[in-house]
């Protein structure tokens, strides 16, 4: 466990960035990740008070706080029923109901974990990161970058009209996931993503239009097996690499039928 | 730092250290219930009731908790004894280490929904670790409070 030397609860997000460019600093979302490590923390910079921990749902877009819990997100009804229930897929093997309600939206955006559901999920939608000192940026842009000393404020998700769905894989229901699917088609374009490959999830698009000009059985089985060659695919203790690029053409396939049955003719 | 939680009902004001967890502030005020089991956030054995929602305790930081309401089972023992004997009942309690964690989580459970199917309720328990039992014997138990209630869920669907 880190030690902790002080508690603020930031009044601003000014005052947050502020205390965030010591590197002796850190911001608390869950705090669930940042507990299995070690080493010290002088100041641990809490955003509990910014008003940050709902889902503002407007015309155009959801705007997802950076302290919403993983469990808020996994019951809102508005965003489950955009993505087909695709959100509460997506999180509800992440441990359990007590770990749910307090693991952040924020947190688990800013860790950009490898094996990350939410980072997979929300790269199938058009998702952008509101960052206090970087503003908005595409998550797909966001998801390769290095960490840097900036707050991440919220998430804003389009409301591009389209059809997903969310797929993982576990040796065990609240393990960690071998591989985690997500797929989508918004206006016409399909993205599949991949992540806990073990990599960070990366997003696959449909630039040879195997999917184009009809949906058959055929072009379903062409587009998965053309994710699964070209996703990069690592070898941990969960799974080989042969493995996954194997889980990617199924989950990806399963998806691809479930969104068709879903409406995405 | 200084702060002040309504525990179990009453108002308690402490002083603490920035990284006390809340686990260890319970424990130092007399809520033995609250048990370390894994204390990496994955086994639902340290389980309270944070506004209402059940949270692990050892992931926690007391300071996030000040102003908040906390409940341990020491302030819950009536609602848990509608149901407790009856997971007894089951021989689902072997070492029992597990029980004050389930319990809590069952208490959340129900006040969330009140009649759970059998998939709901795996769903919800599924954070709550038992090395012993196999969890059947709970959910049997739960099944059989429910039962007992006459608010039968149809055991097959799952919401969630
Ligand atoms: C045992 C365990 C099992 C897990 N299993 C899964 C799983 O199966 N699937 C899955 O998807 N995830 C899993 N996770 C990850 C989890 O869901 C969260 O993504 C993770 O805990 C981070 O969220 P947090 O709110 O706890 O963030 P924290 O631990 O508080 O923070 C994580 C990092 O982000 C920084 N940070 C937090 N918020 C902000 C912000 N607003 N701006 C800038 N920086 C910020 C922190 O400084 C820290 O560096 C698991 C985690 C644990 C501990
Ligand atoms: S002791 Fe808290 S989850 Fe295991
Ligand atoms: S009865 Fe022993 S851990 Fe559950």
């Amino acid at each position: 466990m880190i030690s902790i030397q002080k508690y603020v609860r930031a009044k601003s997000l000014e005052e947050a960035y502020q205390l965030n460019q010591s590197r002796a600093n850190r911001v608390i979302g869950g705090m669930l990740w940042i507990k299995t490590g070690n080493g010290s923390v002088n100041t641990a910079i809490d955003l509990c008070d910014l008003g940050l921990d709902g889902i503002e749902e407007t015309q155009e877009a959801f705007l997802i706080g950076a302290m919403t819990s993983l469990r808020r997100m996994e019951l809102h009804q508005g965003l489950n029923t955009y993505t087909q229930g695709a959100a509460g897929a997506a999180v509800r093997d992440i441990i359990g109901v007590q770990f749910r309600n307090l693991a952040t939206v924020g947190g688990s955006i800013w860790g950009r974990f490898g094996f990350s559901d939410v980072l997979t999920f929300f790269l199938s939608l058009e998702t952008f990161v509101e960052l206090y000192q970087g503003g908005i940026v595409p998550l797909e842009q966001f998801a390769a970058l290095g960490y840097d000393r900036d707050i991440l404020v919220r998430l804003i998700v389009k409301k591009k009209p389209g059809v997903f769905a969310y797929r993982a894989f576990r040796n065990q229901r609240t393990d960690l996931p071998v591989l985690t699917c997500a797929l989508s088609r918004m206006e016409g374009e399909y993205r599949a993503v991949i992540g806990a490959r073990p990599g960070r999830a990366i997003v696959v698009r449909d630039e040879e239009g195997l999917l184009s000009g009809g949906q058959t059985e055929g072009r379903y089985n062409a587009f998965s097996a053309y994710v699964a060659r070209v996703v990069p695919m690592g070898s941990n203790t969960r799974g080989s690499a042969a493995y996954r690029t194997h889980l990617a053409r199924v989950l990806t396939e399963r998806n691809l039928m479930q969104i068709m049955e879903s409406g995405g003719k | 730092m200084e702060i002040k939680i309504k525990l179990n009902g009453k108002d308690v004001s402490a002083s603490i250290e920035a990284d006390l967890l809340l686990i260890d502030f319970l424990r130092e005020h007399g809520c033995y219930s609250v048990k370390r089991g894994c204390e990496t956030s994955g086994c639902g054995l340290c389980t309270v009731l944070m506004d209402e929602k059940p949270v692990l305790s050892c992931s926690v930081l007391t300071a996030r908790a000040d102003g908040h309401e906390i409940w341990t089972l020491e302030g819950l023992q009536e609602e848990a004894q509608e149901f407790a004997g009856f997971i007894a009942d089951q021989g689902a309690d072997q070492c029992g280490f597990c029980n004050p964690g389930f319990v809590m989580n069952t208490i959340a459970l129900l006040r969330e929904n009140p009649n759970p199917t059998d998939d709901e309720i795996r769903a919800y328990l599924a954070g709550n670790l038992c090395r012993c039992s196999g969890y059947e014997g709970q959910l049997r138990g739960i099944r059989n409070y429910l039962d007992s209630r006459g608010e039968k869920g149809n055991g097959h669907t799952c919401v969630l």
